[in-house]
């Protein structure tokens, strides 16, 4: 069972500049849960770019081929059917159903590899750190590896002018 | 920060009217080597059309933007109204090469001894007094409202009232509706009408389309050369890379509208329809597939990624493989049915194009160093600078 320690803030620029002053001491914050997004919060937390985009574009590859080879199957092997004398393989005709497809699989991908990576959607079990992250507070999450940590990380956040802080096992 | 005015460089004026010569010198080349003069019309026809159609992109871009109050682009915002600057001149050598006998050697259906049942139904259009009257309701209504557009948004630069911000507005809503109509007729007259008994209703937004790509393509190309000109300090990644991301977009935008055109007429098989790219695929193969190439997969694949869209290194190569391939989608709908076989790539079309070019780049930078080319007064201009975009 891991160990954290959560507090929050009352305002946002609070939230970054305590952020700054925490890393300034070496602590590394897990987490921030806030009611809106900020501007430059990923920034200041070090978080790399999403990879989500990735995810879109294997997605939409997938997609893209399955719908293509599915319709090149269909029209020329399983079961082909002459329409105004065009060709069996006619690709103009597979183009709007392969690039439907193509959207539709990029979209889905990336919705359930959001929801998998952020574990939220439905089944997942959702933590709630603190219940004034449910409101209108900037709840920050220090994750803890060592007890001994404890005291000296709950200085750090007073002193950043955090509030509510509270040690979680 | 200063206002970045400057002087025109005497190396740029050289090289432009250098182009120029070049163009006139090709054209003479056209004129006495026995090219035809159906040749010659097309061509300038051609290029007149695009540099015309980039030019009016240029001012759709800064009235669309005004009207949606979005404020990145006010940092670029002078390149798009100098961009409009050529409309005029392009006016000029249009009505030039119409009176000068351009007319009878392109389109059809000027000629009486030609009209045949389909062009007598359509002479309530297309015949030469309507044409001239709707040429100078374009040319009229496009100058004139370049021209206030201009000149409110450089009085707003004095001292950023709001009175201008709003009438600037109101310009554009004007600009943007008489545009509608206008881009879509226009493109009937003068490309539509080559070929006068075929017809596509898809055709004014198709053209639209690719001007809208090689003109944002155009406006990149200009900050780049301001860029190295050591000017446009203020454009930041962020401003490169919502241009990227137009220049992406739109280009996909462009190849849904051609292949819409495309697999409608493909699929009913109508002669009267199909005859238009029967023509194209099997004279013009190369340069009909090699288009689709250019416009479409170009920048689908180079400009996907996220920091390629934020570096000139990437950003500005495609952007002149979009020039250039629009110029082909151009040539690839005058050129079969204003000239047909005898149609070709040599010294007259590559040596006119670079004439034009040369000079709309004269008519823009002279029109560039006119105003300052940070408009800092404009209210959404510390908005622009604070811009920031994710994806």
């Amino acid at each position: 069972m891991n160990k954290y320690i959560t507090a929050y803030y009352n305002d946002e620029e609070d939230l970054l500049k305590g952020i700054k002053q925490l890393k300034s001491k070496g602590i590394d914050v897990a987490d921030v849960m806030t009611p809106f997004p900020v501007h430059g919060l990923d920034k200041a937390l070090g978080f790399r770019r999403s990879r989500l985009t990735r995810v879109a574009f294997i997605g939409g590859a997938i997609g893209g081929l399955t719908g293509f080879l599915f319709q090149a199957w269909v029209f020329t092997k399983a079961y082909p059917l002459n329409f105004g004398g065009k060709p069996f393989f006619a690709v103009p005709s597979f183009i709007p159903v392969t690039f439907e497809m193509t959207v539709l699989f990029a979209a889905f991908s990336m919705v359930i590899a959001f929801f998998i990576r952020s574990n939220i959607g439905p089944g997942a079990k959702t933590i709630i750190h603190d219940e004034r992250s449910t409101d209108d507070r900037f709840l920050l999450v220090v994750d803890i590896q060592e007890d001994e940590e404890v005291k000296q990380v709950e200085k750090a956040l007073a002193e950043a002018g955090a509030l509510g802080i509270q040690f979680k096992a | 920060m200063e206002n970045q005015s400057f002087t025109l460089p005497k190396k740029l004026i050289n090289v432009a009217i250098g182009m120029v010569i070049i163009g006139l010198i090709s054209l003479a080349y056209g004129y006495f080597g026995g090219l035809g003069g159906e040749r010659i019309a097309a061509n300038l026809l051609m290029n007149n059309v695009y540099f015309l159609g980039i030019a009016l992109i240029g001012l759709f871009f800064v009235a669309v933007h005004a009207i949606a109050e979005s404020g990145w682009q006010v940092s670029v915002q002078r390149i798009g109204e100098a961009m409009s600057a050529f409309i005029p001149v392009a006016g000029v050598l249009m009505a030039l090469l119409f009176i000068l006998g351009g007319m009878h050697a392109l389109y059809e259906w000027t000629h009486a001894d030609h009209m045949d049942a389909i062009l007598l139904k359509k002479a309530a259009y297309l015949n030469i007094p309507f044409f001239s009257i709707r040429f100078a309701v374009y040319f009229a209504g496009w100058i004139v409202l370049a021209h206030l557009i201009r000149k409110t948004s450089a009085k707003l630069d004095l001292n950023g009232e709001i009175f201008y911000f709003n009438r600037l507005r109101m310009l554009s809503a004007l600009f943007i509706v008489f545009y509608a109509v206008t881009s879509v007729t226009s493109s009937w007259d003068w490309l539509m009408s080559i070929d006068a008994h075929w017809f596509s209703t898809l055709y004014g937004w198709y053209i639209f389309s690719g001007m809208l790509v090689s003109g944002v393509a155009v406006l990149i190309i200009i900050l780049f050369i301001l860029k190295r000109m050591g000017l446009m300090t203020h454009v930041n990644d962020e401003h490169v890379h919502d241009l990227g991301k137009y220049l992406f977009g739109f280009s996909i935008f462009w190849a849904y509208l051609w292949f819409s055109q495309y697999m409608l007429i493909w699929y009913a098989n109508i002669p009267e329809e199909t005859v238009y790219f029967y023509t194209r695929i099997n004279q013009f193969g190369t340069i009909f597939y090699l288009n689709l190439v250019l416009n479409l997969v170009v920048p689908l694949l180079l400009l996907m990624t996220r920091n390629s869209k934020r570096m000139f290194l990437v950003l500005l190569p495609v952007a002149i493989v979009v020039f250039i391939g629009h110029w082909i989608d151009l040539y690839q709908i005058v050129m079969p049915g204003a000239v047909g076989e005898e149609a070709g790539i040599g010294l007259l079309e590559i040596g006119l194009t670079i004439g034009y070019a040369g000079l709309f780049l004269l008519v823009v930078f002279r029109s560039l160093s006119k105003h300052p080319l940070v408009p800092k007064n404009h209210p959404l201009y510390k908005e622009s600078l604070e811009y920031h975009t994710n994806y």
